[in-house]
């Protein structure tokens, strides 16, 4: 390669290092806090400042006391220095709003908030059929459409609110498919969730609208632990959208969210998001610790949980949207693109958890790595006993932009019945300067080159998106890029 | 004025001079072949015309329309209506052919300051030119070039040089490994397109596409510079002959 090639790939890179984060202002809320630190104190004072029942300040308690028996995960292949739990708030929230009952009630700023960020969350948008969920760091200042919505039988209301209407749903699946005892961070959330959302469908409905939730973290070091819980009753179907991102910042935040979605007899739960948290600046600082658990249970018979992901921000994430296949029939599918720059980290993938019969499952990862990132895809097909004729098909694929990054693959498998049929195919390519010089020839930039690449080889995920998230996707994709050439 | 002007042409490689003082001059309307042994620098030509950066000018000019296309990007000379059909044409996994052209004719669109196709006249257009070079429609949604057979690629060139309609268009060997009907075919889309304004530089090692696209001027390319022009009947006469002798010729 000639010097001027390889300085001209310099340059590519240090400009894709150079595109910002678009979504870095920081909004002056009047903020309540919950005094820095962890504690049963803290755990007794967000359960209190909530109103909560007798049941989950238990719930918490026991969560916050099995977290003190835990120790961090180490075993993901990411770096990060030691969090110290003392120095967060776990409680943060906009003073003196008891509840907006509708969107005229919710303070202008906390909207102009979602304007800078383009969120659908007015009439306009309204219109366009998309129910949004608003969670500001720790409580949920809007739901829209409830009207609609309640006509239907449908539940879709902040979880902090789900606690007092519907109890008894609440008790029943809250932690059924992510114990506290799960993993460190599930149990740090059990014990100081704030608020997310609860989706209820009940039996044979049929969601009319995409549901839409949308995370911002905004005050400094509160560590933002949502809490999401949706349920699919028999023959019910729902598309559930979740868009998240954060305030630029050179502290690190930690963002621990748990997500829960159970699938009933012929029930389908569609899962998407886009994840764009603050990644950190070009040196690595800053940015979101983004350390998730999702899991889905299909209960019933012919259920399906599919996941749709497109990560693009925070500067570590760690997320396995998982599916226990229970069910017979049922199906558990995982679509992915997790784009990588500068010195984000990903470990990123899933679990599909084979127990019923003729279950299916469908894995489709795309890893997209640029600057000095390091991105893994970490799954695991389990094909269990009594779970005859399962089938799995796994696709991996990696993008590499540059030789300073990393892509790296750890499929596991454990196969317990011999009637299963497991397929595993994994790719990794780069973008060569020959396709580049190409499409250069036809009057296309590098940059639009690359987005052009970039946006065709991460097709097959974000056609899983609904229409209004795929071009929204697609933007993020390109603003990720952006400024790829001089 | 002459559509395109090279004079005195040196360009390297790694160091390694290729094209060691090239001179040839082009008018709109006219058709030029040039031939040459294998390695003799037809397609490093190609490759400067075209701005790719491996390849490192040294000396020498090339004026396009009285522009220095030298000092062009590749896109904006590809916007300026130079095209270049490759030898080689890469694939590229996840694009598809429509996508693609979208984009490169809406870039181009936009440099010659038109308003973007809208995609109902795009497709229309798109249906129409595919006839032209007798592809199959459902090779528009495909990937560019994946899995597409060697003719087909060489097809996919020409298809996207009736959708771009370059000024100048460099084909290098799309007639090699072509059956005769797809070389009937890509030569009746240059026939097609041609006009009194546009003009094509077509590199073959074989005289039998010329005598379907007939050119005004044959030339022979070896070791780097164009040794001999003729009219078409020298393409008869290499075919017959070899290169020796007019290597000979060009030494005496
Ligand atoms: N990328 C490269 N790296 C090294 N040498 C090169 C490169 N490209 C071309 N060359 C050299 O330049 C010379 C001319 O090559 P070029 O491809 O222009 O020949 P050509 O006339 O097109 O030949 P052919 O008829 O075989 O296509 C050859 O000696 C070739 O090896
Ligand atoms: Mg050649």
């Amino acid at each position: 390669m000639s010097q001027d090639v390889k300085d001209d790939d310099q340059l590519l890179l240090e400009n894709l290092a150079k595109s910002e984060y678009k979504y870095g202002f920081f909004s002056d809320i009047e903020q309540e806090f919950a005094p820095k630190g962890l504690s049963e104190e803290i755990v007794r004072f967000i359960s209190m400042k909530k109103k909560e029942p007798e049941f989950m300040l238990k719930w918490r308690l026991k969560a916050y006391h099995h977290w003190l028996t835990m120790k961090e995960p180490k075993w993901q292949k990411v770096n990060f220095p030691k969090i110290d739990y003392q120095d967060a708030y776990y409680y943060a929230a906009p003073v003196d709003k008891p509840g907006p009952k509708n969107l005229n009630e919710v303070d202008p700023d906390i909207l102009s908030i979602y304007e800078k960020l383009g969120i659908p969350l007015n009439e306009q948008k309204k219109l366009q059929g998309i129910a949004v969920d608003a969670v500001l760091d720790s409580v949920s200042v809007a739901t829209t459409f409830k009207d609609k919505l309640n006509e239907a039988g449908i539940i879709f209301c902040p979880i902090s609110e789900a606690v007092h209407s519907h109890p008894e749903l609440v008790e029943k699946y809250l932690g059924s498919v992510v114990p506290h005892t799960d993993n460190y961070f599930a149990a740090l959330n059990s014990a100081v969730f704030s608020d997310g959302s609860f989706v209820y469908i009940p039996k044979g409905v049929r969601c009319p609208m995409e549901l839409s939730t949308y995370f911002r973290i905004n005050a400094s070091n509160t560590g933002q632990f949502e809490r999401t819980l949706i349920i699919a009753e028999e023959g019910s179907y729902v598309s559930y959208l979740e868009g998240c991102t954060a305030p630029m910042r050179d502290e690190n935040q930690l963002h621990a969210a748990v997500v829960e979605l159970i699938a009933h007899k012929n029930a389908e739960i569609k899962y998407s998001t886009v994840q764009n948290w603050y990644p950190g600046d070009k040196e690595g600082k800053g940015g979101i610790y983004n350390f998730v658990t999702k899991r889905g249970i299909c209960e019933g018979a012919n259920s399906k949980i599919s996941w749709t992901q497109v990560e693009t921000g925070s500067s570590i994430t760690w997320k396995y949207p998982s599916c226990i296949l229970k069910g017979d029939n049922s199906i558990g599918e995982f679509y992915s693109v997790a784009m990588t720059n500068n010195y984000q980290q990903a470990d990123t993938g899933t679990k599909m958890i084979h127990i019923g019969k003729n279950t299916k499952s469908r894995i489709v990862s795309k890893g997209i790595s640029a600057g000095f990132s390091e991105n893994s895809y970490r799954g695991l097909v389990k094909i269990t006993k009594n779970a005859s004729k399962a089938r799995n098909f796994s696709q991996c694929d990696s993008l590499l932009l540059g030789d300073k990054c990393g892509a790296h693959t750890f499929p596991y498998l454990e196969i317990q019945n011999q009637s299963a049929t497991v397929e595993h195919e994994a790719t990794t390519s780069k973008i060569s300067e020959d396709i580049i010089f190409y499409l250069n020839q036809r009057g296309i930039s590098t940059e639009d080159a690359v987005a052009l690449i970039v946006n065709g080889y991460a097709k097959e995920v974000l056609n899983q998106l609904p229409m209004e998230f795929a071009v929204e996707a697609q933007k993020l994709l390109a603003i990720s890029l952006e400024g790829s050439v001089g | 004025m002459a559509l395109i002007e090279i004079k005195n042409l040196k360009a390297n490689i790694y160091g390694n001079e290729i094209l060691h003082g090239l001179n040839l001059t082009i008018n709109p309307g006219e058709i030029h072949a040039i031939m040459g042994p294998n390695g003799s620098g037809k397609s490093t030509l190609a490759s400067v015309l075209a701005g790719k950066e491996e390849f490192e000018v040294t000396e020498g000019t090339v004026t396009f329309e009285g522009h220095d296309l030298l000092d062009m990007s590749p896109e904006d000379r590809a916007r300026a209506g130079v095209f270049l059909a490759f030898q080689y044409p890469v694939e590229i996994p996840g694009v598809s052919n429509a996508n693609f052209l979208k984009t490169a004719i809406n870039e181009i669109r936009k440099y010659r300051k038109q308003d973007p196709l809208d995609a109902m006249d795009f497709l229309q257009m798109m249906k129409e030119r595919a006839k032209l070079v007798e592809i199959d429609s459902t090779f528009l949604s495909r990937s560019v070039n994946v899995g597409f057979s060697g003719g087909e690629k060489k097809k996919n060139e020409i298809f996207q040089m009736a959708m771009l309609e370059p000024k100048f268009a460099v084909l290098d060997e799309t007639d090699s490994g072509l059956d005769i009907d797809a070389m009937k075919v890509v030569a009746n889309g240059v026939n097609k397109l041609k006009t009194d304004d546009n003009a094509f530089l077509i590199i073959t090692h074989y005289q039998r596409l010329l005598d379907y696209i007939i050119p005004d001027y044959v030339h022979v390319l070896s070791e780097g510079r164009i040794i001999k022009s003729g009219g078409k009947e020298l393409a008869y006469e290499l075919e017959e002959r070899g290169y020796d002798w007019v290597k000979a010729e060009a030494i005496a």
